[in-house]
């Protein structure tokens, strides 16, 4: 794999930062979902 | 104090020839299983590693150099020591500052391994200074408030002196009554009810101490950022050594409590018994949750420094083999035990999450570490070192039997029942 090149560092920002907020937006989806799976079969789940 | 003279005078000396005897009729009542004779071993072997060590000096034993100048003695018993030791805090935090007393019966066993475990990273530290005299140097002679080593080193200081005080209502409860000498001037459990009582402010220092030096041990890392491989490196290397801690502590008392149950099910009261399974699944789903947020944050941290390239090289099939065969797979097998409520998957997840960190641990600290130099200059432990380790784990699984064989670690205390 090649790596990209980056010819300012605010095209290097632009790239890293936007892959990373879409990872943390499907990150935060994903262990709302997966906290779901943990609690599936618990009896007493507590709703308020 | 006249009254304490006279009846010392009065008390029974034993002789040398008793004391001989008794050390004798001590070692005859150990049991000779297989297990037994190879601790026996172990410890010989290592007795001897020791003495060599401290002879020969440190340069005699070991394969380390001025390229490498610290081995599995700092990988293993110290990195590995203390994250596994993690359990001390999060038990207690979960039991007496999260209110969750249904984990009451881990407590004690959690507090006593992160006793020893940080007990014996101490020990092994003198194995690896050149000049362990002057270990207690930087906390009473000469303070490098500047240095994250010294901030390290005085957490694990006051830790440990947190984790003893917090151990020590089993030993004033066994030594209750125990012994005639002390009858009429110490009274074990007044004691032991006034460190009961400071359980709360113990367990949040505790909280807050190992927070500090957890991190701290992964800060050490950031002073050589050219030495660390990319795909290790980063700035929130902190915050990955303490999130791991969080579900290396959790599943070493999963773990440790397996092996319990396997080797000291006898010194186990019911109430033990019937929380073990209970214990087991909640810390289960805990270290499930965290390991899946310590996961998303590496692959963050990874998209944020833009290091996808190294994926494709060596290191990087040994950076996804740790990602994914030591932290999602057990991930996965926690998430599945606890809720199918199998116990030999959560288990199987623990021994996983635990070889995951050690994993971790060595190839930040070697594997990883001085990654570009030529393989001839790295640093392979001896068979001198492997022996100091295993002699070193093999000593903290004999103390933790000793200790559990007397003191009411697995059981309650019949003259302290519901006394906490």
């Amino acid at each position: 794999m090649e790596p990209t090149t980056f010819s300012s560092l605010q095209d290097f920002m632009l790239h890293s930062k936007t892959i990373t907020y879409v990872l943390m937006g499907g990150g935060l989806v994903g262990l709302a979902c997966f906290w779901y799976f943990l609690c599936g079969r618990d009896k007493d789940i507590k709703r308020f | 104090m006249r009254g304490l003279i006279r009846k010392l005078k009065t008390l029974p000396i034993p002789t040398l020839r008793e004391a001989v005897d008794f050390g004798r009729d001590t070692l005859l009542s150990i049991p000779r299983t297989p297990g037994n004779y190879l601790t026996a071993a172990i410890l010989l072997l290592g007795g001897l590693v020791t003495i060599l060590r401290f002879t020969i000096g440190i340069g005699g034993v070991t394969n380390l150099d001025d390229a490498n100048p610290w081995g599995i003695w700092i990988a293993f018993d110290l990195l590995c020591g203390v994250a596994l030791a993690a359990g001390g805090y999060t038990t207690s935090a979960a039991c007496y500052l999260f209110g969750l007393k249904r984990y009451h019966g881990a407590v004690r066993p959690a507090i006593l391994t992160a006793f020893l475990g940080y007990a014996f990273v101490v020990i092994a530290l003198h194995f690896d200074v050149g000049q362990p005299w002057r270990l207690v140097y930087p906390i009473f002679l000469s303070q490098g408030t500047t240095s994250v080593l010294f901030e390290v080193g005085l957490c694990v200081f006051i830790y440990l002196c947190v984790l003893f005080t917090e151990w020590t209502p089993a030993a004033f409860e066994w030594l209750d009554g125990r012994f005639a000498w002390f009858d009429g001037f110490i009274n074990w459990r007044k004691i032991r009810n006034f460190v009961v009582r400071l359980t709360i402010p113990l367990t949040i220092l505790g909280v807050i101490l190992s927070t500090m030096h957890q991190s701290s041990l992964g800060a050490l890392f950031l002073t050589s950022p050219g030495k660390l491989h990319p795909l290790w490196y980063s700035s929130f290397l902190p915050v990955f050594f303490f999130v791991s801690s969080m579900f290396a502590g959790l599943s070493m008392v999963i773990f440790e409590g397996g092996l319990a149950h396997a080797g000291l099910h006898d010194k186990m009261d019911q109430a033990h018994l019937d929380s073990s399974h209970e214990v087991a699944f909640g810390f289960a789903k805990a270290a499930s949750f965290i390991m899946a947020g310590y996961f998303c944050m590496r692959i963050f941290d990874l998209a944020m420094s833009n290091n996808w390239a190294y994926l494709a090289t060596g290191y990087g099939i040994l950076y996804l083999v740790e990602l994914f065969g030591f932290v999602i797979f057990p991930c996965f097998l926690f998430a599945m035990g606890s809720r199918e409520k199998k116990l030999w998957l959560v288990r199987f997840g623990a021994v996983m999450a635990i070889l995951g960190i050690v994993l971790n641990r060595f190839i930040v600290c070697l594997i990883a570490f001085n990654w570009q130099l030529p393989s001839d200059e790295r640093y392979f432990p001896s068979i001198m070192e492997v022996i100091v380790s295993v002699f070193i784990v093999t000593c903290i699984v004999t103390a933790y039997r000793l200790i559990c064989h007397f003191l009411p670690i697995l059981h309650e205390h019949p003259d302290y029942k519901d006394a906490h």
